[in-house]
């Protein structure tokens, strides 16, 4: 009889434990943000009010909690691209976004990135990029860095590409721009060397200037 | 694709910016986006109940009603507002899916109700959010249940047969179905009627007839009118047998009938009388005869084929089976540990019933069912004890898990059935993501298919697609010109692998001689980047002929270099050009006709005489892999 009770005690004391971890989640997901007054936002970035209300209506529209985290991230970003893995490209987008490095994303860096890339000068675009590229943000861009960006943007093609993809493309990739844009031939790409070498290439100029009326 | 995601694309369209200076090709122009960037407050009047909501959050879901233009259909000019003569209550939910993204059931509507405001606002219901989807497919599945179950019973009675069904159809139709016509009926009665008669029979020839004279004692009837009895267990086995090898031979899949409950249930009634006959009279073996009698008792259940209930009561215990073997087990442990202690309490006494603690099992088993038979008693003080914590603890054990076995029931069925549903709504889950994903991934190559199309007119690239297709279809092409590879589908690319297989054999093959023939003349003589439709639709068609084709000329490989010929002029052109290329060159083209079947080609810009060529080049063009070089064979 001692038997049967001690089954059914422990049959319910198991429930328990999962119910404490249930509400541990829920504190968690109470953080809230809220952005700065509009007015400031207005004159930290290049959009005007109207922009402002109707991208900030879209942004509480999906994360009512104010901030983006990585993984929310890297799931909005594969979602546009359903043939291959965007992952390893959000999460340097990520890093490139949350300027901070606070492991989230607020309102105020998503705009402030936007205006950049789509209202911003020539050379801050650049200085965005090669930020992008930076990975370590130690000021320079050497091989191995742009070899990730390279591959994690091959990533996103996917397996079935034509021509075949080959497991070379993406070093293959990387050797004609590195020359291209490293001048000095010191092994790593600075700032100045990559602006420069931007500025001469006529297709980057021109293909700079096709996103500014995304919004 | 979620329509929420609709929100992000400016900002994945911004991070392409990203791609920029590592792009290999120039990138391509952005759709143009006519519709006016402001947003505006729309007014939606539901019978009454004026709902406001941004332009915006309409235009989320561009496949639905309120989504596309056909809302313009109920536009009312005078009042400035959508005018819909709906059900207000349902409108609301319909507007939150616009604004959050997932669509709930209300609980208290009608199923139907609900159904039909989806059918009329152009929602399809499998975009119910994971939290009452449960609940839509139970009620929904109950209603259909409900429907079925009427018509059923109205077209039950008078079902018709299929035509053309051959006679062991009908034969097998009328067994499962008695009621189909009046010979099943007859043969169902009859073989109740004998089933009954048989377990009488076996229960009656037990029971002690009057002796018969010079006879004192009392005989069972079986042995008295022993060839009536005999007589009519033949009659019966003989039915049950030709039941059986009828069913048999009707049975659709005799392997899965033989294997069945019933079958086997059958084969466990007849068997016993069989093995008797064969048997000879022996005394030794008639007393394992005898336990093969037993088994005739199982002719009772064949009465479950007659019977629906009996079968739901074997249904059940067999669904409770877990339940029923926990008790089980408890009741085991008990018995085992109350019957050690009377065994060792009633040790000492003489006299004792208590001989072995199996022997204490009986006594146990007696007492906590609170039986109590009195064969077994306790005398010593202990045992008494002992014995009386056990009667106690008997009423506990049993009364307390028949409750809980009942609620366990429930709720173990309810469980299995919701936990069947779950797994089987998680693959449609799965599919459902894999399908929309796959629909994105298919929509861009599709958008790809008619750009190639019609890259002259532009005009029909803008079919009806909204404006957040058009920029995201752009920004993977942004992606294919960074990369300088394009997007395929699985077919085309296992078709690739496998025709660059061929291209690799075939090229180690050549032994050309025209290396500095192709390298002068990089573009080669009248090569063509030949439609990568045509080449994919044909690279089926023609990766036989390929094979056969590359052997009839060593080696044919098109090279074409970074050069982009998407448009038609430019590839006559370059035909035109390097036709007097071929001339120049002082070796024939052996270009052997291949058998290509033109009638597949839709492509109408080939000019006819190149057309072997084309044919050929498309061939190998499906081989084409980065460096293509133009070899013509020397002959």
């Amino acid at each position: 009889m001692g038997a049967v009770v001690g089954t059914l005690t422990m049959q319910t004391k198991q429930r328990r434990p999962s119910r404490d971890k249930a509400d541990d989640d829920l504190e968690m997901t109470m953080v809230c943000h809220r952005p700065e007054g509009l007015d400031q936002l207005e004159a930290q970035t290049n959009f005007s009010k109207r922009e402002l209300q109707v991208l900030y209506r879209g942004f509480k529209n999906e994360c009512p909690s104010g901030v983006v985290n990585e993984e929310t991230f890297k799931q909005i970003y594969s979602q546009f691209f359903p043939h291959g893995d965007a992952s390893t490209y959000a999460h340097y987008l990520f890093n490139a976004f949350d300027a901070a490095h606070s492991g989230s994303i607020k309102f105020e860096d998503f705009v402030t990135a936007l205006s950049i890339l789509l209202r911003g000068t020539v050379t801050e675009k650049l200085q965005w990029t090669f930020n992008l590229y930076d990975i370590n943000r130690d000021g320079y861009i050497n091989k191995e860095e742009m070899t990730d960006i390279v591959r994690a943007i091959y990533d996103m093609m996917g397996k079935y590409t034509y021509p075949v993809l080959k497991t070379d493309a993406p070093k293959q990739h990387v050797d004609a721009f590195f020359q291209k844009m490293d001048k000095n031939r010191d092994g790593v790409v600075t700032l100045d060397e990559f602006i420069l070498s931007c500025q001469e290439d006529e297709n980057i100029m021109r293909s700079l200037q096709l996103f500014e009326n995304v919004i | 694709m979620a329509a929420g995601v609709a929100t992000w694309l400016p900002f994945a369209r911004a991070a392409a910016v990203g791609w920029l200076p590592l792009a290999k090709k120039t990138m391509p122009k952005p759709p143009v986006d006519n519709s006016s960037r402001s947003d505006e407050i729309l007014y939606v009047n539901v019978s009454g109940v004026r709902f406001q909501t941004w332009k915006n959050t309409l235009d989320r879901y561009p496949d639905t009603l309120l989504g596309s233009s056909e809302k313009e259909f109920f536009y009312n000019e005078d009042t400035q507002e959508y005018f819909f003569d709906r059900d207000p209550e349902m409108f609301r939910h319909i507007l939150n899916f616009y604004r959050t993204g997932k669509l709930h059931y209300p609980r208290q509507e009608c199923i139907q109700a609900f159904d039909e405001e989806l059918a009329f606002y152009g929602i399809v219901p499998e975009i119910i959010g994971d939290c009452c989807m449960e609940e839509y497919r139970d009620r929904k599945k109950e209603n259909q249940e409900r429907l079925a179950e009427d018509t059923e019973a109205n077209e039950a009675m008078d079902a018709p047969l299929p035509p053309h069904s051959t006679p062991r159809e009908r034969l097998w139709r009328a067994f499962e179905n008695p009621h189909t016509s009046t010979m099943a009926l007859v043969f169902y009665y009859v073989t109740g009627f004998f089933i009954a008669v048989s377990v009488i029979a076996n229960v009656v020839e037990t029971v002690p007839c009057r002796p018969p004279k010079g006879s004192v004692k009392d005989l069972p009837c079986g042995e008295k009118y022993q060839l009536a009895f005999f007589c009519m267990d033949t009659a019966c086995v003989l039915i049950f047998t030709f039941e059986y090898l009828m069913r048999l031979f009707a049975a659709p899949s005799r392997c899965k009938f033989m294997r069945s409950v019933m079958s086997v249930i059958d084969v466990v009634a007849i068997m016993p009388y069989y093995i008797g006959l064969v048997m000879p009279e022996n005394e030794d073996v008639s007393g394992a005869f005898v336990t093969l009698r037993v088994f005739r008792v199982f002719r009772i259940f064949k009465f479950s084929r007659h019977s629906q209930g009996l079968r739901i009561l074997g249904y059940t215990l067999k669904s409770c089976a877990s339940e029923l073997g926990f008790l089980l087990f408890s009741l085991t442990m008990a018995i085992i540990i109350f019957a050690t202690v009377m065994f060792y309490a009633e040790k000492g006494t003489k006299g004792s019933t208590f001989t072995s603690i199996p022997a204490s099992f009986w006594y146990t088993i007696v007492t906590m069912t609170t039986l109590g038979y009195g064969d077994m008693v306790p005398n010593t003080i202990a045992g008494k004890i002992f014995g009386s914590i056990c009667s106690l603890s008997g009423v506990l054990v049993i009364a307390l898990p028949v409750p809980v076995i009942v609620s366990n029931f429930s709720r173990i069925y309810h469980q299995n059935q919701r936990a069947d549903k779950m797994r089987a709504q998680q693959k449609v889950r799965l599919a459902r993501i894999r399908m929309a994903k796959k629909g994105t991934a298919n929509a861009f190559l599709q958008y790809k298919e008619d750009r190639d199309r019609d890259s002259d007119s532009t005009a029909l690239c803008v079919k009806n697609k909204s404006a957040f297709e058009h920029q995201h279809h752009h920004l993977l092409h942004c992606l294919e010109k960074t990369t300088n590879h394009e997007f395929t589908d699985e077919m085309t690319y296992s078709e690739l692998c496998m025709t660059e297989s061929v291209g690799f054999r075939t090229s180690r093959s050549t032994s050309l001689s025209s290396q500095q023939g192709g390298q002068n003349n990089s573009t080669g003589c009248c090569p063509r980047r030949a439609r990568r439709r045509a080449a994919m639709r044909l690279a089926n068609s023609t990766v036989s002929v390929s094979r056969g084709s590359v052997q009839e000329l060593d080696t044919l490989h098109v090279k074409t270099t970074s050069i982009p010929p998407q448009t038609r002029s430019s590839l006559n052109a370059q035909s035109d050009d390097l036709k007097l290329n071929c001339g120049e060159q002082d070796f024939t083209a052996a270009i052997i006709s291949i058998p290509t079947p033109p009638a597949n080609t839709p492509d109408e810009s080939l000019p006819p005489s190149p057309a072997p060529i084309p044919g050929i080049l498309r061939n190998t063009r499906a081989t084409a892999y980065t460096h293509e070089t133009v070899k013509i064979s020397s002959l």
